[in-house]
Parts: structure tokens; sequence; C-alpha cells
């Protein structure tokens, strides 16, 4: 179905004056970048942002959610846990192609397959995180005269920031990664200039670089960002 | 609850965990009296950490009453009970991701204190527990040692001025050197904010050392016995207490009385051991056995002799 797609478009890209190096189709060609930014890179960048922070998002809330009820009811925990596991199991391209009939060939279906992978990474750290708060902690907390929410809020919480923030680190940069393979059912994201690329008779380099690098380097620099961010949240983790 | 220091009465209190047909506290009644320190002690079994955990409703009574300045207990909202009371347990418990002026603040924020109130309050705390109030409130409870660790618990426990302390093992964890300092400086403290004091320990010398009174419990949370250090070592009720407080409970009992309590003879300086009118008896003692001597010098604060005291005037 989808390589239909690719058939459909137009074999040779449309280069308008081509350049020398765009002629040898060279590795790197700086005019192909520079014309094409705008109606090309720059929308797929964002499209591949917005891809990630829904998915980042909406699984962050979801694993939340679900890490509060297993804590709650700790016999839920094994089977959230193995069932998280399992989603993360399945191939991404598998995991599409299941879900085209339930909710067709749309940013939806994707969305759903990224927020899965991301729930197997942000659940455990969670729970891991929230889970190593020590006892003695909880309890001068509540001698103290901390109420539940309080201590979940003040103490808890801030305690598992670690290893909520490492989690999301990994969810980050793997769902960059793995939402290039979206451009596989729908023309979103830095995936769509890559297929596109593969798809040209004798493969297209610049852009394959092009919007290839543009896929490491945001992931890089939401790594970057997310490290900083975690120095900031936890100070009391750099000392000693 | 007034913030002096304020009477605590256990009526009865009895304490079974649900499934257990034995009590961990069993009809236990005793009063301490305000301003006091009331140490329970007894071996591991004995209900002692139960009993104090009842206090600020950490653990439900099953039956009987505890009293706050004749109020019971059960009386107060939950949390305002516990915001009322200092708790000190023996792991701290500090908030590792809060600063030490954010844990010593804890109850006054939660208590609505304004801003510099707390500040204040928090320095003139650390230097009470003889913290430096500039430096050390900055820090995080990992930059600390254990016993620097242990002052800011007992600081944050003091935060909002409550009328009572509950103290569970406060010193256990602690190294026997830093341990004898931080039981006197509490002592010293003590003397400061006279505090109703709930301390549990299982140490019969530091109970000797820093009760008012001491409640020896035994297995099933019954009390053997509540009374003054002196009258537990001098007059133990039975041989249970007798074998707790140990064979050198003579020797222990010498530990609650210095060389100043003593009628001394008129001093004669012929080059006896000199030694200041603070030291217990049981060192004393332990000075005129080492030197094989019959007397001592006892000297004032400033080195002056105050008079001879003989041998057999410290085992009087």
């Amino acid at each position: 179905m989808t390589a239909q797609r690719f058939a459909d478009g137009p074999v040779i890209p449309n280069f308008g004056k081509p350049s020398a190096c765009l002629r040898d189709n060279g590795w790197f060609c700086t005019d192909w970048i520079h014309e094409h930014w705008g109606d090309t890179l720059q929308p797929a960048l964002i499209q591949h942002i917005q891809l990630t922070l829904i998915a980042v998002g909406i699984g962050f809330a979801i694993s939340f959610a679900l890490a509060l009820v297993a804590l709650r009811f700790g016999f839920l925990d094994p089977p959230l846990g193995v069932f998280t596991d399992f989603l993360y199991t399945i191939p991404s391209l598998a995991l599409f192609q299941l879900l085209v009939p339930l909710s067709g060939v749309t940013v939806t279906t994707v969305e759903i397959a990224l927020v899965s992978y991301t729930l197997f990474i942000l659940y455990r750290n969670i729970v891991v995180g929230l889970r190593s708060v020590p006892p003695e902690v909880l309890e001068s907390a509540r001698g103290m005269g901390l109420t539940r929410r309080q201590t979940f809020l003040r103490v808890e919480l801030p305690l598992a920031m670690p290893a909520i923030l490492a989690g999301l680190r990994i969810a980050v940069v793997a769902t960059i990664s793995i939402a290039t393979v979206a451009a596989f059912l729908i023309e979103d994201g830095l995936g769509a200039p890559i297929f596109a690329a593969i798809g040209t008779p004798d493969l297209f380099k610049t852009e394959l670089v092009a919007a290839g690098g543009l896929a490491i380097l945001l992931a890089l620099t939401a790594d970057a960002l997310l490290t900083l961010a975690q120095r900031a949240l936890t100070p009391w983790n750099r000392v000693r | 609850m007034p913030t002096e220091a304020a009477e605590l009465v256990f009526d009865e209190a009895t304490k079974v965990y649900p499934g257990r047909d034995a009590a961990a506290v069993d009809h236990l009644s005793l009063t301490v009296p305000a301003g006091e320190i009331c140490v329970l002690v007894g071996p591991s079994g004995g209900g002692k950490t139960t009993a104090l955990k009842l206090v600020n409703r950490l653990i439900p009574l099953t039956s009987g009453y505890i009293r706050i300045d004749g109020r019971q207990i059960g009386d107060y909202d939950v949390t305002e009970l516990r915001r009322s009371i200092g708790y000190v347990i023996q792991q701290v418990g500090l908030f590792p991701h809060m600063t030490i002026e954010g844990n010593i603040g804890t109850v006054p924020r939660l208590l609505g204190w304004k801003r510099e109130r707390i500040r204040d309050r928090v320095g003139e705390l650390l230097e009470l527990v003889g913290l430096d109030p500039e430096e050390d409130r900055k820090r995080f409870p990992a930059e600390l040692s254990g016993g620097q660790r242990q002052r800011v618990g007992l600081a944050r426990a003091l935060a909002a001025n409550p009328a009572l302390m509950l103290m569970d093992e406060p010193f256990g964890a602690i190294d026997p050197i830093v341990r004898a300092r931080l039981q006197d400086e509490f002592l010293r403290l003590h003397r400061e904010v006279r505090k109703t004091v709930v301390f549990v320990t299982h140490d019969v010398d530091e109970a000797i050392k820093v009760g008012d009174r001491i409640a020896i419990l035994r297995e099933g949370g019954r009390l053997a016995q509540y009374d003054t250090p002196q009258q537990i070592l001098e007059h133990p009720v039975d041989d249970f207490v007798a074998d707790f407080v140990g064979r050198d409970r003579a020797l222990k009992a010498l530990t609650l009385k210095t060389l100043g309590d003593l009628e001394l003879s008129p001093a004669t300086d012929d080059g006896l051991p000199r030694l200041s009118a603070d030291t217990s008896l049981r060192d004393a003692l332990a000075v005129a056995v080492a030197e094989r001597r019959e007397a001592l010098l006892v000297v004032g604060p400033d080195g002056s002799p105050l008079g001879v005291a003989k041998r057999e005037d410290l085992l009087r």
C-alpha cells in the first residue's frame, strides 16, 4: 500500500535549475537545502516535534495514572508492567498495520503507536521513582503532620523526579527516532523527506542526509535540554 | 495546645495489633509532668516505640486514653495534633531534596508562618543545636555528617515550638563519642527550652543519663517500674528491673551525683589528684581506684580547692 504511494509520485524530483552538486547527487548540496528549507525541511521538523510532544505528553499522562494505580493497588503492578512491556515488543510497522483497520491511515494511528512505546519506559521509571522514597522520610513526613496529599506533592514527587526525568529523556529520544517511521503511513515528520529520498531511483543523498541529520540533531538537542532541566530541578542530587 | 510544656498522661493505654493475641502495650498508665524528660526503656518487644507512636496517633489506640494537658488525643484533628508535637526518629528522615532551612521550616510552613519569621526561627534553631546559622542553612542533608543530621532533626522537631516532643532512639545510630556529646547538648538544650519529652531508648545508661523519670517496660508492653533514675537504681521493684539495669547498678547510681554534691572535708593540698566539682562520683571513684588514693582534691571551675572527698564518701 505504501510502496504504491511512492510509485505514484514523480520519479525524478523537480529540482528547478540544478547545481553541479545536485546533478552529481552530492551528499550535502547547500543550494537545495536553502531552497527547500521553507517548503520541505522546516515543516517536516515542526511536524516531527509535534508528533513527539503529543506522544510523550499523552504517554506521560497515561503512565503517571497507571503508576498511581499500581502504587495504590500493588497487585496491579506486575500485570501493568507486563502489558507495557508487551506493547514495546511489537515492531512499529506491524503495530501500524494492526491499527489501520481501527483508526485508519491517520495521524491518530501514528500517535497511538508512539504513545504505546513511551508507556514502557515512562511507567517503569515513574513507579521506580515513587517507590524509591526512603521509608523513614515518609514516616517523618507523616509524624510531622503532612497530609497524604502534601506528602505526595512535597516529598514523594520531588524525590521521584530524577527517575521520572531520566525516563522522560529516554522516551523523548526514542520517540524522535521511532517517529520517522510515521512516514510509512502519513506524510508527516522528518520521515517523509527521508522516505522521499529513498524513493528516488538513485537515492537522493542530500535530502536523506539533511532530514536524517535534522532528526539526529533534534534528538541530541532534546536530550541536552532535558539533562539541563534535570540538573536544575534536582539540585540536591549534585551535592555529596 | 499550649506552647509551653504540656503534661502527658497515659491512662490504661492499650494496643493490640490486628491478628495478634498478645498486647504490644498493655494497660499502660503513667503521667509525665510538664517539662520533664520521660525515658521509655526496656527489652525489644517491650512496646516502647509503639507506646510513643500512640501519642501522635501514628498507631491508633486499641483502648484506654492518652491525654495532653487534660485533652484526649482523639479529640484533636490528627494533622493538627501531629504538627503540635515534635517528632524525632533514629534514622532522622530529613527530606533529602530540601535544604536544611527547608527541612527545619517544614511545620512552620504548613502552619502558614510568614517567610521572615521562618527564616529567623531557622537561624535561632541552628544556633541552638550548634550549627552555623548562615552556612549550614543552605546545605542539603547529604552534605552533613550523621551527628549534624540528627541535630537538624532535633531543630526541625522544635521548629514550631511544640509543647511535647517524641524522640524514638534519636541517638541510636550515632557512634558512642558523638552520641555522648549529643546527649549532653540535648540536656543543655532541654534546660533552655523546657519541653515535655518522651524519649525511647534500649540503652539503660542513656536512660539514666537523660531521664528525669524512667519507665521500664517488660515484654508484652507492661510497665515494670516508673520512677526517677535514682529510685530505679537503688530500689528496683523486682528481679526483672534489677536484671535489666544490670549488676553494676550501684556504680551506675554513682553517675547521678557529682563531687560537688558531697560534703567535703577541709582542703589539704598534699599532692592529691585534683578533680573538678562537676566530675561524677563514678569517674571520681575510677580515678581513686586507678591512682590507689584514699582521697581526692575537689576544685572549683577556676581551679581553686573546695575541699577533700574521701573514698568512703563517694560510696556512701
